[in-house]
C-alpha cells in the first residue's frame, strides 16, 4: 500500500492493526455494584499511567507553541542575516543558524504551527470520511457494502508516495509557486484521499460486530429509524477505535507532511514547518548538522508522543489488558 | 482452494483497473496542456503536436485513451516517452535495483527484528524487554529520511567511515546496499520485532509448549521447533505484505544514497512530466502489490493448517 520508506504510512498500518482488537471491545459487562462506563473506566485507568502523563504534556507543550510561538522565542522567524551562515550551536542561538542566517531554534519554534495543522486537518477529514463511509458500509451490508469496500481498495492500492506525489505535482507544476493556504490545503487533501480507506476499515469492521448486538436489535425491533439506529447506537459503541487510529494517524501524518516536503512537493517556503526545515537542509547537513537534527528531532518527538498516547489509550480501552 | 484462488484473482481486477485509471486520469486529464513547456519556450510545432497525439491518443476521449493505453501494456507494450525512451527498457534498467534493495531490507528486517522479539517475548520486563520497547518505539516514530541523513553522516566516509555510501549506479553490490537496506527496513524492524514479542509472549504458556517441556525436550528444541513455528505466522505474513511495498519502490531511500531503482524513476518521471513513465510504472507496481497481498493470503493457508479457505 505504501512505500515504507515514509514512516508514515508505514505507521498507519500498523496502527490499523493494533486497533483490530479493539472493533471487539464489549462495554455491556459492568461491575457490581457501581456501573461505570467504558471512558470514565479508562480514564480512571490512564491517570494512573506515566507514559500517558509525560506523552500528554509532550503534546500540550506542541500545542501551545503552535498557538503562542512568541511566548517560546522573541526571534522573528523570517529574520535573515547572512553574516550567520550556518553558524554552530551558541548561546545566543541555541540550534545555531542555517543556510540564510536564519535563527534554527526560533523556526522550530514557529514550524510546529504549521507542522501541526497539517497534521490535524488530515487526521480530521481522514476519520470524517473514513468513518461516514465506513459505518454506512458496515450498516448496509449489501452491494452497497461491496461496492463502497472495493472503493476503498482502490485507493489504498495507490502507494502513500507515489499516490502524494503524483497528485501534487498534478495540481502545482514544479516551476509554480503556490500560496500558503492553497498547498497546505492540498496536502491535507492529498494525505486524506490515500489514507481515508484504513479508518473506513476500522469502522466498518466495528459496525460489523456492534450491529449484532442485542440493543441494536432491540432498537431495530422497536421501530427506530436506520439513521438513529446509526447515530445513537452504533456510533458510540464504534467510536473508540477509530479514536486510537486517529491518535496515532495524528503522529504519522506530521511524519508525512515532513517526507513530502523533503521531497519538495509538499509545504515549501515562505511557509515555515518543521518539513520545510528538514527539507532545506538536506544539501548542507555535512556541512551543519545542526540544520537536519533539531527540526527531526521536534518531528520525532511530537510522532513520538501521538504514538504513545494512542498505545496508552488503547490499552485502557481495552477490557483484556485490565 | 482453487476457487478461492479464482474468487479473490476476479477481485483484483475491478480494484486494479480502478487504481491505474485513477493515476492515469491524474497524469493525462488533469494538466490542461499536455505539451506545456516540451518545447521550450516556444510552442510546439504542429507537426511535433500532430505526431505526438497520434503516438499518445490524446484526440480521443480520456475512458478509451486509457483503454488503448491498457491493452498496449497487456501485450506488454510499455510505450515510449515523448524523447523516444522505452518505457520497458527503463523499468527493466531500474527495477533489478530496487528488487536487490528490497530483499537486502527484507533480510535485515527479519534477522533482526525477529531476534530482537524472540529475545524479549521469551524474558518480559527485563533490562533487554524494555531497550527494544523503547527504541523500537524511537524507530517508529523516526522519519525515515532522517535515518537515512543521520546514519550516512555518521558512519560514513565523513564519520566512522564503516560503510562506503556510493552505490553504482547500474549494477550495485549487496555490500553497498546493506546501509541504504538498514535504512530501509528500520521502521517495519521495529514492527516484526513488536509482533514476534507479543506473538511469542502469547504462545509461550501455550498447552503445546507446556507438553514439550514435559516430555523432557530441550529448551532449543521447544522454541526453536515448537514455538517459532507457530509464533512466526502473523510474522511472516507481515514480511510478505511488507515486501509487497518494499518493491514498491522506496523514493526516499533512493533519494537518500543516490540509487538509480524504480522511486527514482518515477520522481523524474513526474518532474519531466514523462506521464508514461508514470503511468506504466505505477501500473506495473500497482499490479505486484496486488499479487502480493493475494500471495500473503493464501500463505495463512499453507503455514497454518487449522486455516481453510473454501
Amino acid at each position: 500500500m505504501s512505500d515504507p520508506g515514509a514512516g508514515g504510512a508505514g505507521l498507519e498500518r500498523a496502527a490499523a492493526a493494533a486497533v483490530g482488537d479493539l472493533s471487539r471491545v464489549d462495554d455491556s459487562a459492568q461491575r457490581q455494584g457501581k456501573p461505570r462506563s467504558l471512558w470514565s473506566d479508562a480514564w480512571g485507568e490512564l491517570r494512573r499511567k506515566p507514559t500517558f502523563i509525560v506523552s500528554l504534556v509532550i503534546i500540550l507543550v506542541v500545542v501551545v507553541m503552535a498557538a503562542f510561538p512568541s511566548l517560546f522565542t522573541s526571534v522573528d522567524p523570517r529574520a535573515a542575516n547572512l553574516d550567520n551562515y550556518l553558524k554552530k550551536p551558541s548561546a545566543d542561538a541555541w540550534f545555531g543558524y542555517d543556510v540564510q542566517g536564519y535563527d534554527v531554534y526560533a523556526r522550530a519554534i514557529y514550524g510546529a504551527r504549521a507542522s501541526l495543522l497539517v497534521g490535524l486537518f488530515s487526521t480530521i477529514l481522514t476519520v470524517l470520511v473514513g468513518s461516514v463511509v465506513g459505518i454506512f458500509a458496515g450498516y448496509a451490508k449489501t452491494w452497497i457494502d461491496s461496492l463502497l469496500s472495493r472503493v476503498g481498495d482502490i485507493f489504498a492500492g495507490v502507494p502513500f508516495v507515489l499516490g502524494a506525489i503524483v497528485i501534487l505535482t498534478t495540481f502545482n507544476s514544479p516551476t509554480e509557486n503556490p500560496s500558503a493556504v492553497r498547498i497546505i490545503t492540498q496536502v491535507v487533501l492529498s494525505i486524506a484521499a490515500l489514507s481515508w480507506p484504513v479508518s473506513m476499515r476500522i469502522m466498518r469492521s466495528a459496525t460489523l460486530v456492534a450491529k449484532q448486538q442485542d440493543y441494536v436489535k432491540a432498537a431495530r425491533g422497536l421501530g427506530a429509524s436506520p439513521l438513529r439506529i446509526v447515530f445513537r447506537h452504533l456510533l458510540p459503541n464504534t467510536v473508540a477505535p477509530v479514536l486510537v487510529y486517529a491518535t496515532i494517524a495524528l503522529g504519522a501524518f506530521i511524519g508525512a507532511e515532513a517526507t513530502l516536503a523533503f521531497l519538495g512537493i509538499g509545504l515549501r517556503p515562505p511557509v515555515v514547518s518543521w518539513g520545510v526545515m528538514i527539507s532545506e537542509s538536506r544539501d548542507y547537513f555535512q556541512a551543519a548538522p545542526h540544520m537536519l537534527l533539531f527540526p527531526a528531532g521536534f518531528v520525532t518527538i511530537t510522532v513520538l508522543a501521538f504514538v504513545v498516547l494512542g498505545d496508552a489509550v488503547r490499552d485502557a480501552l481495552d477490557p483484556k489488558s485490565r | 482452494m482453487g476457487r478461492y484462488v479464482l474468487r479473490r484473482l476476479l477481485q483484483l481486477i475491478p480494484v486494479f483497473l480502478g487504481t491505474t485509471f485513477i493515476i492515469y486520469a491524474l497524469v493525462w486529464a488533469i494538466p490542461q496542456d499536455p505539451f506545456a513547456g516540451k518545447c521550450g519556450q516556444r510552442a510546439c510545432p504542429e507537426s511535433y503536436v500532430a505526431a505526438m497525439s497520434e503516438k499518445f491518443h490524446f484526440d480521443d476521449p480520456l475512458p478509451l485513451q486509457y483503454l488503448k493505453y491498457m491493452g498496449n501494456i497487456l501485450t506488454g507494450d510499455f510505450g515510449d516517452t515523448f524523447s523516444g525512451v522505452s518505457v520497458g527498457e527503463q523499468i527493466g534498467a531500474a527495477y533489478p535495483t530496487t528488487v536487490k534493495l528490497a530483499v537486502v531490507a527484507l533480510l535485515i528486517e527479519a534477522l533482526i527484528g525477529v531476534t530482537a522479539g524472540v529475545l524479549t517475548g521469551l524474558r518480559k520486563q527485563g533490562f533487554l524487554d524494555n531497550l527494544v520497547l523503547v527504541s523500537t518505539l524511537f524507530l517508529i516514530s523516526l522519519p525515515v529520511f532522517v535515518t537515512g541523513f543521520v546514519l550516512r553522516l555518521y558512519l560514513g566516509p565523513q564519520g566512522l567511515d564503516l560503510f562506503d555510501v556510493g552505490v553504482d549506479a547500474t549494477d550495485p553490490t549487496f555490500g553497498q546496499l546493506i546501509l541504504p537496506g538498514f535504512v530501509l527496513g528500520s521502521t517495519s524492524m521495529a514492527y516484526v520485532a513488536r509482533l514476534t514479542r507479543s506473538s511469542i509472549a502469547e504462545n509461550r504458556h501455550a498447552d503445546y509448549v507446556r507438553t514439550a517441556i514435559a516430555k523432557g525436550q530441550p529448551t532449543r528444541r521447544v522454541v526453536g521447533v515448537h514455538l517459532l513455528r507457530n509464533s512466526l505466522i502473523p510474522v511472516i505474513t507481515f514480511l510478505g505484505t511488507d515486501l509487497g511495498s518494499l518493491m514498491g519502490g522506496a523514493v526516499v531511500t533512493e533519494g537518500v544514497f543516490n540509487i538509480n531503482g524504480i522511486g527514482g524513476l518515477i520522481f523524474r518521471g513526474i518532474q519531466e512530466k514523462e506521464g508514461i513513465t508514470v503511468t506504466g510504472v505505477v501500473t506495473m507496481l500497482v499490479l505486484v502489490y496486488l499479487l502480493m497481498s493475494l500471495v500473503v493470503d493464501l500463505l495463512y493457508a499453507v503455514l497454518d493448517p487449522r486455516i481453510r479457505y473454501e
